[in-house]
């Protein structure tokens, strides 16, 4: 059974753990704790249940893409739309769960780092609807790539604090988060945005984001009466392709990661842990990174900040060892021809995150026969990404 | 009582230890040889030799700022443990403590790293993104190479503090309040009852860190620990006389560091 993992010690088989300084492990038990409690309590679910639906408005609906299907002559191509999750992406499934277990465990602050920004502008609605206090760390290049949502985030009632250190990206702005946890843990609430972190961060979320698998499987039985052949996801840290496999990872469903190839995976400016990177340690969590000879953590490059790490969840590391997914990487470029694509032919404008696995999706659906089927994870909406589009395309237009 | 002999018996006190640390090639690997035997002169017991580190969790601006000093001069793990045998050639007789992240030892493989250490003559080893329930392998192997492998307690190690004691090889690493280093000691009743209480379980000389930086924090510490360590106040004295260093005053920045540390452990 795929399910066991993380075993008792936070593994996914030889992935996962607790490498945090002394003075976290306190803090984490408790938190494990606590999840554990709440998982076990049918209350809880049916709280974070009745959010996700009367709040973010879930389930998000299955599209079916039959343009760009037409267009491509293969796979028939379905689109889960968690971009009509409330906020824009799938983030705020996690930030509700994370959210009323914080409640549940009377801490009223929250800290939260971000990248892009969609995970702390999501962190700051919990904050706002669930009446907690709430402090974004966010590098200071990514404040200044991403204005609009940091405006977002302060007219939610959020703090956000700007982080300098290293090449001020979300590397920096997680070690900072970690750094105000260590100080202020007896009670703030450090509300990870990925499947990444110490045990058992991973675990937890994965486990408020597997309702976009969960939800898409029962969708996809009632329109093709099958799975889906294929099944793309983009991975940056890998929480909206955790929450979309983690469901499927038992069935015959081919699952397709997606890395950020930045300007090439033969280039220094890439975003592709897993296809570039080796084991070792970061954040916490013993997965791979991208790291010099030395062991010295490097900086990623991609033109999506939500990508732009350069750790991945350990459970993404395992399921790359086992070869369960396939992790294949995708550049710029490509992405942004796939958002065109899908733009022109769909009328969806999708987040240059997704669009990575948008394209992969697109490279394969052509040879596929026209019997088979795609499903990609639509994980969030593109308007965040207006500067850098316009910046890209506004010639064309 | 503490009776086990520590660091290949080279440490034979077992109280009042006065442990600094350095970030190795901060800002030279030449000056980092100058400032450890300012330290050995003024009486330090052990020296912790700090590895610098890209994503140091553990460290606050004083230490991170060091490390990219340090990493930008091209120092390595590699480069820091083949430091120590320069250290010796020029004088250092006390116990050097390797202080390094997980990573960079992980990417060198753990058999290669204590094969380093060995050959390096360094006799112990501290690895602050490791508890005590990751570190078994290599607590095991740092026993097999008879070299010391220092754990971490802090205040809300809670029912893990005796465990992690009972184990405590060398000397016993004390995180004196919540946070990053280089931050404020707060020396409250609540702290002095856990030093009291992992003394109790400790084989080996307690040593109290994380936000020592005054004359008379060091006080306070020595009344109720085995020793005191001090790392972003060294690193911030260093700091100081960076501009004497670089316009090439290295003696008269050697003699204010040595006055600076005299007035702070007297």
């Amino acid at each position: 059974m795929l399910q066991v993992f993380p075993d008792v010690k936070g593994r996914f088989g030889d992935f996962g753990g607790k490498y945090v300084p002394e003075t976290l492990m306190g803090p984490l038990q408790e938190l494990e704790d606590a999840l554990d409690q709440a998982m076990e309590d049918q209350a809880f679910h049916d709280e974070y249940h009745h959010v996700l639906e009367e709040y973010a408005g879930r389930p998000t609906a299955l599209t079916y893409a039959d343009k760009i299907s037409d267009y491509l002559g293969g796979a028939k191509i379905y689109l889960k739309r968690e971009d009509l999750n409330h906020t824009g992406a799938h983030k705020l499934n996690n930030a509700i769960g994370q959210a009323l277990l914080a409640k549940r465990m009377g801490k009223e602050k929250i800290i939260a780092e971000t990248g892009a920004g969609q995970h702390g502008v999501a962190s700051a609605t919990v904050a706002a609807k669930f009446g907690l206090k709430c402090k974004v760390f966010m590098g200071e290049e990514d404040i200044r790539r991403q204005e609009l949502n940091v405006f977002r985030m302060k007219l939610l009632g959020a703090e956000v604090v700007s982080v300098s250190s290293g090449n001020g990206t979300l590397k920096d702005a997680t070690n900072e988060a970690i750094r105000y946890w260590v100080a202020n843990c007896e009670d703030h609430f450090y509300l990870i945005g990925s499947v990444v972190g110490p045990h058992p961060y991973p675990r937890m979320v994965r486990d408020f984001q597997r309702v976009i698998g969960d939800e898409s499987k029962k969708q996809f039985l009632e329109v093709e009466q099958e799975l889906p052949n294929r099944i793309y996801a983009c991975v940056g840290g890998g929480s909206n392709a955790m929450g979309m496999f983690y469901p499927f990872l038992e069935d015959d469903a081919e699952l397709i990661g997606v890395e950020a190839a930045g300007r090439g995976i033969d280039t220094p400016e890439h975003a592709a842990t897993l296809t570039k990177g080796a084991p070792g340690v970061i954040h916490g969590s013993l997965t791979y990174l991208m790291q010099d000879d030395n062991g010295q953590i490097t900086e990623p490059y991609s033109i999506s900040a939500g990508l732009d790490y350069p750790g991945i969840g350990p459970e993404h590391a395992h399921l790359f060892q086992t070869k369960r997914v396939r992790y294949e990487s995708i550049t710029d470029k490509e992405a942004l021809d796939a958002l065109r694509l899908l733009t022109e032919r769909e009328g969806i404008i999708p987040a240059i995150e997704t669009a990575h696995a948008l394209a992969q999706a697109f490279k394969e659906a052509g040879s596929m026969s026209k019997d088979e089927t795609i499903l990609i994870n639509l994980s969030g909406r593109g308007d965040k990404d207006m500067a850098t589009l316009m910046e890209h395309f506004e010639e064309e237009v | 009582m503490l009776t086990k002999t520590s660091f290949q018996g080279k440490l034979e006190k077992t109280e009042d230890l006065f442990i600094p640390f350095l970030v190795a090639g901060d800002p030279t690997p030449s000056m980092t040889i100058a400032f450890a035997l300012r330290l050995q002169q003024q009486g330090a017991d052990v020296l912790e030799l700090g590895v610098p580190y890209s994503d140091p969790l553990a460290d606050g601006p004083t230490i991170q700022l060091a490390a990219r000093r340090a990493l930008d001069a091209g120092m390595s793990l590699r480069k820091a443990i083949e430091l120590v045998p320069q250290l010796r050639k020029h004088g250092l007789t006390i116990p050097v403590v390797i202080f390094t992240y997980y990573n960079p030892v992980l990417r060198l493989g753990h058999d290669q790293f204590f094969e380093l250490l060995e050959e390096n003559g360094v006799e112990g080893v501290l690895i602050p993104d490791l508890p005590f329930e990751e570190s078994e392998e290599i607590r095991g192997q740092a026993e097999s190479k008879d070299i010391e492998f220092i754990s971490l307690v802090a205040p809300n190690s809670e029912q893990r503090i005796k465990q992690i004691a009972e184990n405590a090889k060398g000397f016993l690493y004390c995180v004196s309040t919540l946070g990053v280093t280089g931050g404020e000691n707060k020396m409250t009743g609540e702290s002095l009852a856990f030093i009291k209480k992992v003394k109790e379980y400790s084989p080996v000389p307690v040593a109290v860190g994380f936000g020592v930086s005054t004359n008379e924090d060091v006080k306070i510490v020595r009344e109720h620990a085995d020793g005191v360590i001090i790392g972003s106040k060294i690193i911030r004295l260093i700091e100081n006389e960076l501009d004497k260093i670089n316009s090439g005053e290295k003696s008269g920045a050697l003699k204010s560091f040595s006055n600076s540390i005299a007035e702070l452990v007297k």
